[in-house]
């Protein structure tokens, strides 16, 4: 579903309608209570993510935000446990000063939201399972999640994993809360599987508009053993003033030649390691016969932090879709794209994020048939005012739907988690 | 053979046998039907051999559309149904029922798709783990997760019961190495779970359905993602002559920024008997064998494997070797790949448990491990997958003498209880199935679980489909838990167990 407005639904909040538990036993209570008296809730962090999913119409907020802090954290059992709305930023900072991460590389929506930073909570990330440029290396949000504590629709207080990576006792419901967008728990406390940073990193910068050059460098890298662990390519923003047209600010950089179409792809390791697989990479893809550049070090961090979080879109008014294909299919989609869009691919071919303007509608229903045939997903992530209300911001299909429905009944019984906020009775 | 308490038979179901088969006839094949004794007698035990069952009958469809209906006439007539695999599964979780059909998927053994371009092979769930990396090795690929008995178990067993393998810490187990699968639901329902993306859209009901043990559906297809082969491999052997040392060399390598591909661990016992076994050469004074196995880029391994070795000589290593070529490395793993057999050969039994430690408490553990060997004066080796934190002790005993048989129980649901205490699971890779179904509760309190059952019910609301499995019936922590092997009589036992 979209938006679906209830004239009669209360929408404002006062502060008798927000809920603020200072710990798991206090949000348990409230749950209980709102169990008892029906009421569907808002469940939110820190708001940084507020803005993606459906509009929720609850008259209650259930504010987790003071349940912030590092519960446990093992550098050498490689885990960090932490309390569900602890800052993703002091989680970070926290594991670099072990020369650890959290892999996935969290997503920054702070930019396309407000063009600032803000990260957010760990349960907005997990809740959400929109992964990094590092994704199609390591896993995602899901495959870095170890176990949790949680509150499900009756109030009651659940857990499931540990702290070890080989663990299959019981249903891993772990994966299933990920992504769930605080519909199925109340998280109140999250482990995740953290992983050595590596030393350096470098990227190789290639030039071409070529999908077709673009396309098969893709299925090469995917194919290599050189190890690369981020791979975009980034088109040449539209000539049109409707679109965000920021590429030359955002990417500044000395070594970047920002009005070309480029594919950036990423190595990490020692430097030896990097400088060996570099010359193999460009044997392996002949790229001596290609235009090329290098960014070092300090331009390679900064370059991927900005992919990362998407700031090629930085507070736009439009549509922005996250579009999920198989990566063979990549050619297809960019021969619908041509330059008619702003868009730009990540995760060596299967992660497009598509700028779509405020009032194409029509547009952004095709993109979803194209990638539906090619056997993909497609979530809008940001939505304009004038989004049709035909429009699902989510994909879907029946039986899935089925399931879905059954399985949040298992976890809230009286559909009072964020209500609506993915699917229609969800 | 142990007794155990499996759910309560229905009678009728017995009772209307013939009506049964008679309607499965018409829903398959009639010869994929087996229903006289000697038919169904390979089908009474999975490779947790100290359970035995026959089922009413056992069932070998051909097509998803098959399938479908047999559970959906099954759901109507209330009858319950038990997924089998390639039956090499270690904790019971395919052991059949009296009143319920074994559903095998065993002529569910095609590759139907080989797809290099978005790097994934789509397989029925009956082939076999090793095979599909057999499909396209060719061109330098893989499929990552190798649970030891991997020539013979299938994939679709693999997804069930989330399989790990030695490269667990690198690469992941079964449930971060698969994109999609099909299943059937009990209501005769087939559903499509991901496909060949990464990630799926709402509700991750994949990585729900990987580990469930047959409980949530059957499946019936698996898209599972490849991976290049690394540009070499190479293994470091080392001994030590503590536990101490050899925990602290484990957690320092992690420390250190490592990842290796494997670390695997063998205790002073274990390296006797696997050193008669099969002449690995192992450093017999060590009370500890450490094997750590980097794998990626050349100088990548090289850089790293040089660092292993310096932090093993500052933990006071006694010997290290380290391969210099593809032949040396598998002479390293030959004497731990032999773990099993080599316990076999001591003893005329043995328990194989399976429960996962934090990598730090690995010389705790073992020491109180040794202290219960000598509490229930049972002689025990312990290998373990340190990388990982699995542990895998093997219990000696004489299953001939009822009170031994009595007190390896006893002594396995207490390491396992350790595992838990420690911060551990309960299982790593073997599954819970009948096993360790009543001790869930040491991880588990009643409300983790009835939100567990909650979820069982909202897919299978009559109970139908592999029940008795996984969750307590007696609701209390009996005292069980182990792979039971009498004479070295362990099925599938020429396949390698490590």
């Amino acid at each position: 579903m979209s938006i679906v407005e209830k004239k009669n639904f209360q929408t404002f909040q006062d502060s008798n309608s927000i809920y603020k538990p200072s710990n798991e036993r206090e949000a348990s209570n409230i749950i209980k209570e709102i169990y008892n008296k029906n009421l569907p809730i808002k469940i939110i962090g820190t708001n940084s993510k507020n803005f993606i999913g459906n509009k929720l119409l609850c008259t209650k907020v259930l504010d987790l935000s003071s349940l912030s802090g590092i519960v446990e954290y093992l550098p050498d059992e490689l885990y960090i446990k932490v309390k569900a709305c602890t800052p993703i930023s002091l989680i970070e900072e926290t594991l670099e000063k072990n020369n650890q991460q959290l892999a996935f590389e969290p997503i920054d929506f702070g930019y396309i939201n407000d063009f600032k930073s803000n990260k957010g909570t760990a349960a907005g990330q997990l809740s959400c399972n929109f992964s990094g440029s590092r994704r199609f290396k390591v896993g995602s949000i899901r495959d870095h999640v170890l176990g949790f504590r949680g509150i499900n629709g009756k109030g009651d207080i659940i857990k499931s994993g540990g702290t070890v990576v080989k663990n299959v006792t019981g249903y891993d419901l772990s994966k299933l809360v990920t992504g769930s967008f605080g519909t199925l728990t109340v998280l109140t406390e999250i482990t995740f599987k953290v992983l050595p940073a590596k030393d350096s990193i470098n990227t190789i910068v290639i030039y071409s508009e070529d999908n077709k050059i673009i396309t098969n460098l893709f299925d090469q890298l995917l194919s290599s053993s050189n190890e690369i662990s981020g791979l975009v390519y980034i088109p040449n923003e539209p000539k049109n003033n409707n679109y965000t047209i920021n590429r030359e600010k955002i990417l500044k950089f000395n070594d970047l030649t920002s009005e070309e179409a480029f594919l950036a792809l990423r190595i990490e390791g020692s430097k030896k390691s990097i400088e060996e697989r570099s010359r193999e990479i460009f044997k392996e893809l002949e790229l001596k016969k290609m235009k090329t550049s290098i960014l070092d070090f300090y331009q390679s961090k900064l370059f991927w932090e900005k992919v990362n979080n998407i700031e090629l879109f930085s507070g736009t008014k439009n549509n922005l879709l996250r579009v999920i294909i198989p990566p063979a299919k990549s050619l297809d989609l960019m021969k619908y794209l041509k330059d008619n869009f702003k868009y730009y691919i990540d995760w060596c071919g299967s992660l497009f994020w598509i700028e779509v303007i405020d009032n194409e509608n029509g547009k952004i229903k095709e993109i979803k048939n194209i990638v539906l045939k090619l056997g993909g997903y497609l979530t809008i992530v940001k939505y304009s005012e004038n989004l049709s209300s035909d429009i699902d911001l989510f994909t879907i299909n029946d039986t899935r739907l089925l399931l879905s429905k059954k399985i949040k009944e298992s976890f809230d019984p009286k559909n009072l988690f964020n209500p609506g906020k993915m699917y229609r009775e969800i | 053979m142990s007794n155990i308490a499996l759910p309560k038979i229905d009678q009728s179901t017995i009772n209307k046998k013939e009506y049964i088969f008679k309607k499965l006839k018409k829903l398959t094949s009639p010869e994929n039907i087996l229903s006289y004794e000697a038919e169904i007698k390979p089908y009474e035990t999975d490779a947790l051999t100290a359970y035995k069952q026959k089922p009413l009958c056992v069932v070998l469809p051909e097509k998803t559309q098959e399938i479908s209906n047999i559970l959906k006439f099954c759901y109507e007539e209330n009858i319950k149904v038990i997924p089998r695999g390639a039956g090499t599964g270690l904790s019971g979780g395919s052991l059949p029922l009296q009143d319920a059909i074994l559903l095998s998927l065993t002529k569910f053994n095609k590759i139907l798709e080989i797809d290099f371009g978005n790097k994934c092979v789509v397989a029925q769930p009956g082939v076999t783990n090793l095979s599909i990396t057999h499909a396209v090795q060719h061109k330098g690929f893989y499929y990552a997760p190798d649970p030891s008995s991997q020539l013979a178990c299938s994939i679709g067993g693999n997804v069930a019961e989330n399989s790990g393998g030695v490269h667990s810490l690198k690469y992941g187990t079964t449930t971060n190495n698969i994109l999609g699968v099909e299943i059937v639901l009990m209501d005769g329902t087939i559903c499509r779970l991901g496909g060949k993306t990464l990630d799926q859209e709402g509700y991750d009901m994949l990585g729900l359905i990987c580990g469930s043990e047959g409980l949530l559906g059957v499946i019936t297809e698996v898209t599972v993602k490849i991976l290049k082969k690394p540009q070499t491999v190479r293994a470091a052997l080392i001994g030590f002559p503590s536990h101490e040392d050899g925990g602290k060399c484990v957690s320092e390598i992690i420390a250190n920024g490592i990842v290796p591909a494997g670390m695997e661990i063998m205790d002073k016992a274990l390296i006797i008997a696997t050193d008669n076994f099969s002449k690995a050469g192992y450093p017999r004074n060590a009370e500890l064998l450490l094997i750590v196995e980097l794998d990626g880029t050349v100088s990548e391994v090289d850089e790293l494997i040089n660092k292993v070795s310096e932090i093993s000589k500052k933990n006071n290593s006694l010997n290290i070797k380290i391969s210099k070529n593809e032949k040396e490395r598998l002479s390293f793993w030959i004497g731990r790949k032999a773990a099993f057999p080599a316990c076999g050969a001591m003893a005329p039994d043995y328990y194989c448990m399976d429960g996962s430690i934090p990598r730090g408490k690995l010389a705790e553990a073992l020491k109180e491990i040794n202290n219960l060997s000598k509490k229930y004066n049972l002689p025990v080796a312990n290998c373990f997958h340190a990388g990982d934190g699995n542990l895998h002790p093997l219990i000696m005993f004489d299953g001939n003498k009822e009170e031994e048989l009595k007190k390896t129980e006893e002594f396995g649901a207490e390491i396992l209880k350790m595992c838990v205490r420690f911060g551990g699971a309960l299982t790593g890779e073997h599954g819970v199935g009948v096993e360790k179904r009543e001790l869930m509760c040491e991880m588990f309190n009643d409300n983790d679980i009835q939100q567990q059952l909650n979820i069982k019910k909202s897919l299978d609301n009559k109970n139908l489909l592999n029940p008795g499995k996984v969750y307590p019936i007696l609701r209390k922590c009996a005292e069980e838990g182990r792979v039971h092997v009498h004479s070295g009589e362990e099925k599938f036992s020429d396949i390698p167990r490590f």
